[in-house]
């Protein structure tokens, strides 16, 4: 048996691309996905930059056979990269084995409730989000779509680390054989609710966010939805699927510092760190790549930082946030993440940290800032999230 | 000034749900975070907004908040040198 | 390797926050909606603490901490904390989302934002102990407690921790009630609760709660039950819940005779309760049936008044006549089931017996 659980799928739709193939071309080629707000009015409009998904929801709702406003974009994005992530993993028939899905949402059906908020008494027609409010209801819905049935089929809310979380619950059901198969990620959409709320901790970023820049001035919101297909090793034996990586290590802890910020040394994030390694049973100098939290934020940076050289010593690996391609994506951030992580293994590749220009004075770490070319075995992803919620997996091309 | 001051410390105790503070037990140069009043991060973010709200004064950056949120003393300085309305 | 509910909190709709009372003086309501009824909760809050709590940090708080007390489990001790929420702490999303549309996105503070975020609970939980431990926070409808319960078991089973903090929490708030109206999922008219199952009407009783647990790998001596097996299934029909039963209990080499005591979670709508009549005529008609949603309400997390129901019976060894459904005797429970669902989705099934 192997330590790890073997992923045979994954499926993403963001800011830099419909499909996994459309955002790796786009990481390679540093092709950011922040702009301009189009598709929600926010008289934030001019003051924030964000990372939307191409699609409107009527194309969205065409291409998936929904009818219109029928559910909410968490539910459309979701559904879209669920059933990619199915496709790859050439599965036929859903409920042949014992199935799960495990999906990360914050927001769920908000962009809908916020917008709909007092119609729902004279207007019986958009009645349908009324229970869209429930967070589950989101995965409710996917699992749906995908026909899935008499199944375990969760949601895991805390913050930013949503969907690493889902995929740790994943990874450990499959191990303790409780599922053959699970879909574990996140899916959030923009809504005029998150926009308003980070507006309020003063952290958004008027312009292109800049992780682990000295002159970083917060982040973009982004929206996305990203799963992956984790797979026990008997089923993969069994219909002799390819192993696109391993989730090897995983852990979680808390922080226990304050309601939204990190404290400065990253207390929950060595931990969460720590646990990761011990459970993927390897050292710190083993991990080739650090897929960072990297929010920019000044609170998050400074205390992630910090707690890599805790880990590491004056040795941390190459290291990078894709969050200025993206947005930082909230529950979704971290399935997303994981799709690029083992586009890194897969690739032997490193992702540029991009609008990185002046180093921070606190510490003397660089992000790597061009597509860089190397051998990867390990990688390790970083998500954080309120609450103090520390989240981090590591990813290796072997079980 | 000190009708301003007055007000400062109502709004304070009905914003931040200081519920067991008294207007009294406040006094003009206590210090309103750490060890005085005990105020927190988020406390002061809901002081930004309230700066905004009711006097017109708009700060981006938070720190700016460090000095300004100092006691209700120097808020009410602070106000009164750059209120709106 | 067992798994042991070492002690019990509840805040709900009766007075259940005081463990050494067992449904003496159950409150009957005509209502469509219940609150929960609140203990002081200066005797569990320092007020500088509670100031920008929401309710449902309150109530979770107060049933955390008398679940702490009674196992004597210091905080130090807590290697996780796991709580399970269908709408977490609604009423200031509710509040953030009426500021935005009514402030037409202008001087909004970040409170009610924070508090909307749902691993609310769990977070302050651990910030007020200084746990660091793992923190999840599932939010799932009618199996968002029970989710939360099966990630403490699996923890605990693989020795991943000793002892572990699990809760269910949902409030109750004016624009969720009101737009549940809409849709009929709450009771048009008021109904006595007492025969809210015999109402013959559609939609529950809404209400609200909290239930936390310490669930652990060791037994402390003010254990109540052992945790055997959790499972929850996202679509079931009618039909198919016997044969889940039985195949759930032979995975513990049980079969529906051997249960003494089962639990449903009857809530009086017409439309539903037909998944729970299914079994009470058929697997479990000799079984004494228990019940319970005519004190609590109906709630995401209801089930953790179950499951708080359950914990109870095995240790007092006895069944109040309040929840007793059926004329079928209980002497001395071992095995007790709790099957609920809401809505006929979210179906879940819950094993203890007495250690």
């Amino acid at each position: 048996m192997t330590r790890g659980v073997a992923i045979t799928g994954m499926g993403i739709v963001s800011a830099i691309g419909n499909n996994v193939a459309e955002n790796y071309a786009s990481l390679i080629a540093g092709k950011t996905g922040i702009s301009r707000i189009s598709q929600i009015e926010t008289i934030h409009r001019d003051d924030i930059m964000v990372g939307e998904i191409i699609h409107t929801n009527p194309v969205l709702e065409k291409q998936l056979g929904f009818t219109p406003n029928e559910v909410s974009r968490t539910v459309l994005i979701g559904c879209m990269a669920a059933k990619e992530a199915i496709s790859n993993a050439g599965i036929q028939t859903i409920n042949s084995e014992r199935t799960g899905l495990i999906s990360g949402t914050t927001v769920g059906g908000m962009d809908k409730s916020e917008q709909y908020f007092y119609d729902y008494f004279d207007r019986p027609e958009v009645r349908q989000h009324i229970i869209g409010l429930h967070a589950g209801d989101s995965t409710k819905k996917i699992a749906s779509f995908l026909g899935l049935e008499e199944s375990f089929v969760t949601t895991i809310s805390t913050a930013c680390s949503s969907a690493a979380n889902a995929i740790m619950l994943g990874a450990r059901m499959i191990k303790s054989g409780q599922l053959d198969r699970v879909i574990v990620g996140g899916s959030d959409c923009l809504s005029k609710f998150t926009i308003n709320g980070f507006k309020t901790l003063l952290i958004l970023s008027d312009t292109y966010s800049a992780p682990f820049d000295a002159e970083r001035k917060g982040l973009n919101l982004g929206e996305a939805a990203a799963f992956l297909i984790l797979e026990s090793d008997a089923l993969v034996e069994k219909d002799g699927k390819k192993v696109l990586g391993y989730v090897t290590g995983y852990g979680n802890a808390n922080d226990a510092y304050h309601q939204t910020a990190s404290s400065e040394h990253g207390d929950g994030a060595v931990l969460a760190m720590e646990k990761a390694l011990k459970t993927a049973g390897i050292q710190a100098s083993d991990i080739d790549y650090v897929n960072a939290h990297g929010t920019a934020t000044p609170n998050n940076d400074l205390s992630e930082g910090h707690a890599l050289i805790r880990l590491f010593g004056d040795k941390v690996p190459e290291f990078s946030s894709t969050k200025a391609f993206t947005g930082h994506t909230l529950a979704a951030a971290g399935a997303v993440e994981a799709v690029y992580s083992v586009l890194a293994l897969q690739n032997d590749m490193l992702f540029p940290n991009l609008n990185y220009k002046t180093p921070m004075k606190e510490f003397k770490l660089e992000p790597v800032t061009a597509v860089t070319k190397k051998p990867i075995r390990h990688v390790l992803s970083n998500s954080f999230g309120f609450g103090g919620n520390c989240s981090t997996l590591i990813f290796s091309k072997r079980g | 000034m000190s009708e301003l001051k007055q007000e400062l410390k109502e709004k304070i105790i009905e914003q931040l749900n200081l519920e067991d503070v008294a207007v009294e037990e406040i006094k003009d140069t206590d210090p309103l975070f750490g060890e005085g009043l005990g105020l927190d991060s988020i406390d002061a973010l809901e002081l930004i907004v309230m700066l905004d709200k009711d006097y017109g004064i708009k700060l981006d950056d938070p720190k700016q908040g460090k000095t300004i949120f100092e006691s209700v003393e120097t808020m009410a300085g602070y106000i009164s040198k750059h209120r709106s309305r | 390797m067992p798994v042991y509910i070492n002690s019990i909190g509840s805040v709900s709709a009766q007075k259940t926050f005081d463990n050494s009372l067992f449904l003496e003086d159950v409150i009957c309501y005509n209502d469509t909606v219940l609150k929960i009824i609140a203990p002081d909760y200066k005797d569990y809050i320092p007020p500088a603490a509670a100031r920008r709590m929401a309710k449902g940090i309150k109530m979770s708080t107060v049933s955390a901490k008398t679940a702490m007390t009674e196992a004597g489990i210091e905080e130090n001790e807590i290697d996780a904390i796991i709580v399970g929420t269908g709408l977490g702490c609604i009423g200031d999303s509710e509040k953030f989302v009426r500021d935005i549309i009514g402030n037409k996105e202008q001087f909004l503070t970040p409170t009610r934002f924070i508090q909307s975020s749902h691993n609310t609970v769990a977070g302050q939980i651990a910030l007020g102990m200084g746990c660091k431990g793992h923190n999840f926070t599932y939010v799932h409808s009618s199996i968002s407690f029970e989710s939360a319960v099966l990630d403490a078991k699996m923890q605990l089973e693989n020795g991943e921790a000793n002892h572990i903090l699990v809760g269910g929490v949902d409030e109750l708030v004016d624009h969720h009630v009101k737009t549940h109206e809409l849709i009929g999922h709450i009771k048009e008219r008021p109904v006595e609760t007492m025969s809210v199952i015999n109402s013959g009407t559609k939609g529950a009783v809404f209400a609200e709660g909290a239930h936390f647990f310490t669930l652990s790998s060791v037994q402390r001596p003010s254990c109540y039950a052992e945790l055997m097996g959790i499972k929850t299934y996202n679509t079931l029909t009618q039909n198919q819940v016997p044969e889940k039963v039985r195949t759930f209990l032979s995975e513990y080499g049980l079969e529906p005779n051997d249960i003494d005591a089962v639990i449903f979670g009857y809530n009086g709508d017409v439309e539903f309760d037909g998944y729970y009549n299914g079994l009470a005529n058929g697997l479990f008609k000799n079984t004494a049936q228990v019940y319970f949603k005519h004190l609590s309400g109906e709630f995401d997390t209801a089930s953790g008044f179950g499951f708080w129901l359950a914990s109870k019976i095995i240790k007092e060894q006895r069944v109040p006549n309040v929840v007793h459904l059926n004329a079928v005797p209980v002497d001395g429970p071992e095995t007790m089931l709790i099957y609920n669902q809401y809505r006929g989705e979210n179906h879940s099934l819950t094993l203890l017996r007495r250690c």
